[in-house]
This record gives C-alpha cells, structure tokens and sequence, in this order.
C-alpha cells in the first residue's frame, strides 16, 4: 500500500508523468482494443491503479484484520486454513426416493453439506396434483407435498451431523416444520440440528417470482421463524438474504449487492418491529451471492458487502454481538453465465467463478454444472462440478493465507466503489419508505430490467463476447448426454397423494388446519401450528389454501 | 399488408417466474416496430390461447425455463386448432432440450430458440415467417 511518506499529490504526478511520457505516446501509435473498458456491469474500468485512486485510504478503517471489523477481509481469523468452505451442491429431481438416492450419492463423494431443490408446485405451495402443477412436477427439483415426503428425503442421514439447506421461500415456514417434524420423530435433537432456509420473499417480488402472499403478511411468516429458532432450533441459519436471483435476472454486480444488502435491513426492521432483539437473531442471518465471470468484481462485491453489512449492524441497528456484526455468506456459480453452446466450456466459467468466491471469503460454494441450459444436470456432469471445488480446495494452494489479494490498487479502488454504490442505493430507497415501498413502485424490477437489456444489447453490438455464442462458433455441436424426467413422477406423487389423504386421520387434519387459519387471523406466532398441521399429515397444498384465505394472494403491479 | 404492424403475444405458460427473457424479448420486439402483448407470469393455457384470439395476433411466442414444456405446450397448441386460430405463428424459447424439439415441432411450434438466440435472430425470424404465410 501507499507509503505514509508518499504524499498523496505526488502519487497523482507520478501517474500524470508516467501517462505524458510512456502510456499516451503508445495509445497515440498503436490504439488499445477498445475504446472503453469496462467491467460486466458495464462499470468503466481504467488502464492502470496506483495509490493515487486510493486517496482516503486507511488500512485500519477499510480494510482491518480477518475476523475483526469491519471485516473486509474475512470473518474469521484464519479462514480456510481452519476450515474449508462447506462444499453444498443444490440438488433435487423427482420424487422424493430419487434426491434421498442422489443425496446419499454427494455424501459418498465427500460433499460436506446438502442443499435442497424444491419443484416449482412446492414452491408455489401446491400439491402435486393441483391442475397448475400439471407438467411441473419433479422437474426443477423434489416434489414435496407433505410429511411423508420429507421423512424418505432424508431416510438415512444424519441430521445432526449433516447440515442443509433449502431453498424455499413463500412456504419456508411449513417446509421447515416438516424438517423439524422429521427430525424430531428420528430422535435428533432440534437444539443441534443445523442448516438453512433461504426464506427471503423480498427477492422474489424483485427478481426469481415465486411468490404466494402478498409483502407485509410474508414479513410476518419470516419474524415467525427467527423467533421459533431463537427459542427452538438456535443452530438455525433463518435466512439466506439472497442477490443471487437478482443478478440471474440481469442486475449488475453493484445492484446484486445493493439490493440484497438493502432486503437484509428491512428484514432486521421487521423483526426489530416484531419485538425482537436485534442480538437475538442478527447472527443467524446468512446472505447469498452469485458468482459471476468478471473475477475482479465479484471479489470486490463479496469483501464489500462484508463491510457494508457491518457498518449497517453496527451504527443502523446498534447491535452489540460481533456475531451480529459478520455477513456470513453462500455463493453459487452463475447459471446464466453458462451456454448450450459448446456446453463443455460451461466447466472453464464454472472454474473461474468458484475460485472468485473462495478468494472473496465465501463459508459454502455450489458450482454449477455444464449440462444445465438443458436440463437438471446428470450425475456424471455433477461430479465434475464437485471436484472442481476439490480441485480448489486441495490442489490450488488459494486457501494457504487469507484474503490473498488485498493491497491490489485495483480490488481496493473497486471494493470501495462497490461500497459508495451501495450506500447510495440505500439512500434512494430509505427516501422510497424502505424496501417492500421501493417493491410497490417498481423501483428494483425496473433498475434490473434495463440493465439486463443493456447486457443482452452490448452481447449482440458484440462489444461483450461469449464464447460459443457470439464468437468462436462452431458448425455442429456434439449433443451431450442430459437428465430427463418423465411424467411417471407426477402419477407416483398424485398416487401417493391419495393413499396419504384415505389413511391419515382427518378429523385432526382438519381440527390442526381450522386452529391454524384462526391463528393466521391473528397475531400468534404460526410455527406451532405448522408444527401442528404437518404432524398430523396435512398437506402443503392444503394448509397454503388456509393461509391464502386469510392473508391473500400477490398480484405483480404491470410495469 | 406493409402498413400493418405485427402483433405478437408473448406468455409465460406454467409455474416458473423466470422472466428476464420474456422481457429482453419484449423490448427488443418492441423497439422493431411490432406491438407486443406480454401475459405476465403462470398463465394457463387457456387464457393464453384465450389472449391471443381476443387480441388477433399474428405470432405467439412462449417462454419457458420449468420443464414443462411437453406437457404444456401440446395442450396450447390442441386448444389452438379447437379455436381455429392454429394459423398463427408459434415460438418458443427457454430450457428446452434437444431431443424434445423434433415433437414439438411435429405439433406445429415452427421454432424453438435456445439459450444464446440474438434478439435479431428472433425479429427476423418472425418478420420473414409472417411474410411467407402471408404471400
């Protein structure tokens, strides 16, 4: 970094004498490829950085020490030299005996964690035999219509050893009572399960759409949860505070972060509101992050985000908890960044990626594989995107010392870019009235809108390339072997289904659902009563109708 | 008919809310002169197909990323022909793979766009199809 004895101005003329005498008469002769650089986002990006970009820079305030604030560089003191990145494959296909099957496969291969991929009738808070769930069954992940489901998902796994995710929003709250349920009828103590609920509505009204309820009910399920594992499961991860479907959706880098960042506040409100203590639930708020091809940027976005994170816990929400204070976070490689063209080249992207989430300090990482522009991928295509992270985390020596690239002129100008971005983003949408305002008016959808169009427009102007798509062609392509789910799913679930409904005791399913819609109408907290429902086999379907006729549906306002 | 501008229906049929293409797709139509009418997320079948009578159409294009593809756009394209409206241009993009597009084509979607399509490919695509059916 920038010597104290260095003045700042002098930093400034050097850089002035070195562009007159040596850049500028070279650019006059031979002019570089491009007349602006620019990062994916579109950022401009100059030809050089020195310590004359980092005029304020003070090595204690912005940058500090590994698990110390501001945290810049890490949360923990020793990061993967203590401990690896969890490796957490998304996965979920079929029915339920199907993702048990692949699951117990990952684990065999030496993935450490499970992560799993609800299908979209799940999501929606459907049953399997729903006339909207006709087609969709199994296919983008597990179909899970009650507690029957859940029980042989994870028939066989440990749960107190294993922890996972999953990837469920609008219904987070029943899905994870059926995890719950599960858990306790297998004897496993809830005090030290662990895993995570992505369980972040906000970014489905900005970006990924699968919402059910409209905003202010949602908020409330999500308060509902931090409670109960305050109180219940306190080794719960709440929530994922997710950019990662904003970026697939067309954000830049900085919108990705900002916005992300700017969920998580109105989250902490809506709990600070819900009577909650700020240190109560803080630590157990985890974030999500893309990561994309631009190696440099994502880096940035990950290390400011940390920082932004605990300036706004600290000085925002007044927490007192370092634990409140550190943005823990999950990464995955971006899917849209992948092509069907030339799809083995997806493994190279896929590379570059993960090892950009490692060097930004990620704590789990899925990468994708190469086959999914086509299909949910093979098992032959996860295993490589597997031991890609294997490959990182054993051959590549990045994780020997932490934080390896502070002190580049570059990643530092631009962590603090990705920093000022972000604070003013939250300055425009604090003016809006906070974020589920900034949602009603459009004001994210909008912003990612554009900038995804501009992205699909600087690809066809081919002022951005894509290997395989519009550069470097090639005539025929070699098909790959993909994943494919046949419609047996769907009349396997709907049978099952059937039998479940004929054999439960409906008496209590019904008495569960009744207590349930009362609760809803009040303020209680629900997670009893989902407890309640699933226990006596209700299904998801079914108690998503009660809740829909208290709080109602969500309809997109047209823009 | 030079005057007349090409109006095509773009929908979302099915559960996924995966929109960044619909929408790139509608813009880009859009900014080529043609008018364009998006249906907004988890249509059935049959408001799409209702949609596109009603608003007289000349193309519908259909974005889907779920997988559902064979189950959902059969139905589109059998209701189609029950209203008599099955003259009508139909695209398709999304996650669709290979090995499902001979049958689908064989229903009438005279093309299926995959990831990676310019925005120009389509806009050609659609202007010279509509003039050939038209001749």
């Amino acid at each position: 970094m920038s010597k104290i004895s260095t003045p700042h101005s002098r930093w400034h003329e050097l850089k002035t004498q070195w562009e007159k005498k040596t850049l500028n008469p070279l650019v006059q002769k031979s002019q570089e490829r491009r007349k602006q650089f620019t990062s994916i986002s579109g950022h401009p990006i100059e030809v050089l950085y020195t310590p004359a970009d980092l005029e304020n820079f003070d090595y204690e305030k912005d940058l500090g020490f590994p698990g110390e604030p501001p945290y810049t560089r890490g949360i923990y003191p020793t990061m993967y030299r203590g401990k690896l990145w969890t490796i957490r494959q998304f996965s979920g296909f079929g029915t339920a005996e199907d993702t048990n099957q692949r699951f117990h496969y990952l684990l065999s291969q030496g993935q450490t964690g499970l992560s799993v991929a609800f299908d979209l009738p799940t999501l929606m808070g459907m049953d399997s035999d729903h006339p909207m769930s006709d087609g969709e069954v199994g296919k983008c992940g597990v179909a899970v219509d009650s507690l029957v489901d859940m029980e042989t998902l994870f028939e066989g796994i440990d749960l107190e050893k294993t922890t996972t995710s999953m990837t469920i929003n609008s219904p987070a709250a029943i899905l994870w009572a059926m995890y719950l349920v599960n858990a306790e009828k297998k004897g496993f103590d809830l005090k030290k399960i662990s895993g995570t609920l992505q369980n972040d509505i906000l970014k489905e009204y900005i970006a990924q759409k699968e919402w059910i309820f409209p905003p202010r009910p949602s908020l409330r399920l999500i308060t509902d949860i931090f409670q109960f594992a305050t109180q219940q499961v306190p080794r719960w991860n709440t929530i994922s505070i997710s950019g990662y479907h904003i970026r697939e959706a067309g954000s830049t880098a900085l919108q990705e972060l900002a916005f992300t960042l700017r969920d998580g506040i109105e989250y902490v409100e809506a709990a600070i509101q819900a009577g909650l203590n700020v240190d109560d639930f803080a630590p157990r708020l985890s974030f999500f992050f893309n990561a994309h091809n631009d190696f440099f940027e994502e880096i940035a976005k990950y290390r400011a985000a940390r920082k932004v994170w605990y300036r706004v816990m600290k000085e925002r929400f007044q927490a007192k908890e370092p634990r409140s204070w550190m943005l823990r976070f999950h990464a995955q490689t971006a899917g849209c960044s992948l092509t069907a063209q030339q799809p083995y080249n997806n493994i190279v992207r896929t590379t570059i990626q993960a090892l950009a989430a490692v060097l930004g300090g990620t704590q789990s990482l899925h990468t994708n594989s190469m086959d999914e522009t086509y299909a949910l991928p093979t098992e032959n295509a996860v295993a490589i995107s597997l031991r890609t992270q294997q490959i990182l985390a054993s051959e590549s020596e990045v994780g020997n010392t932490v934080d390896p690239l502070a002190g580049s002129y570059f990643l530092e100008k631009s962590t603090l870019e990705m920093e000022e971005g972000c604070w003013d983003y939250f300055e425009k949408i604090d003016a809006m009235g906070g974020m589920v305002s900034a949602i009603e008016c459009c004001f994210p959808q909008k912003e990612i809108q554009e900038a995804a169009y501009q992205y699909q427009r600087a690809v066809e102007r081919k002022e951005k390339i894509i290997v395989g798509v519009n550069d470097y062609l090639v005539e025929e392509e070699v098909p790959i072997e993909t994943l494919y789910i046949n419609q047996d799913v769907a009349r396997k679930q709907v049978t099952r289904l059937r039998k479940l409904k004929d054999s439960r005791n409906n008496a209590e399913v019904k008495k569960s659902l009744t207590a349930l819609r009362k609760a809803a109408a009040s303020a209680d907290n629900l997670m009893p009563h989902f407890i309640a429902c699933v226990g006596n086999y209700a299904t998801l379907g079914e108690i998503c109708d009660e809740l829909r006729s208290v709080f109602g549906t969500y309809v997109e306002p047209i823009f | 008919m030079p005057d007349k501008r090409i109006r095509v229906l773009l929908a979302k049929p099915g559960l996924d809310g995966h929109d960044r293409g619909a929408k790139i797709i509608a813009r880009a139509l859009r900014d080529a002169g043609m008018e364009v009418i998006y249906t907004g997320l988890r249509q059935t079948p049959e408001q799409i197909v209702n949609a596109a009578v009603q608003e007289d159409v000349d193309c519908i294009g259909l974005s889907i990323l779920s997988g559902a593809h064979n189950v959902i756009i059969p139905r589109i394209m059998e209701l189609l022909k029950q209203k008599q409206f099955d003259d009508v241009l139909v695209i398709a993009g999304g996650i669709i793979p290979d090995q499902d597009i001979p049958a689908l084509q064989q229903i009438g979607v005279s093309e299926i766009f995959p990831p990676g399509t310019s925005t120009g490919a389509i806009i050609e695509y659609i202007k010279n199809h509509l003039k050939e059916r038209n001749l």
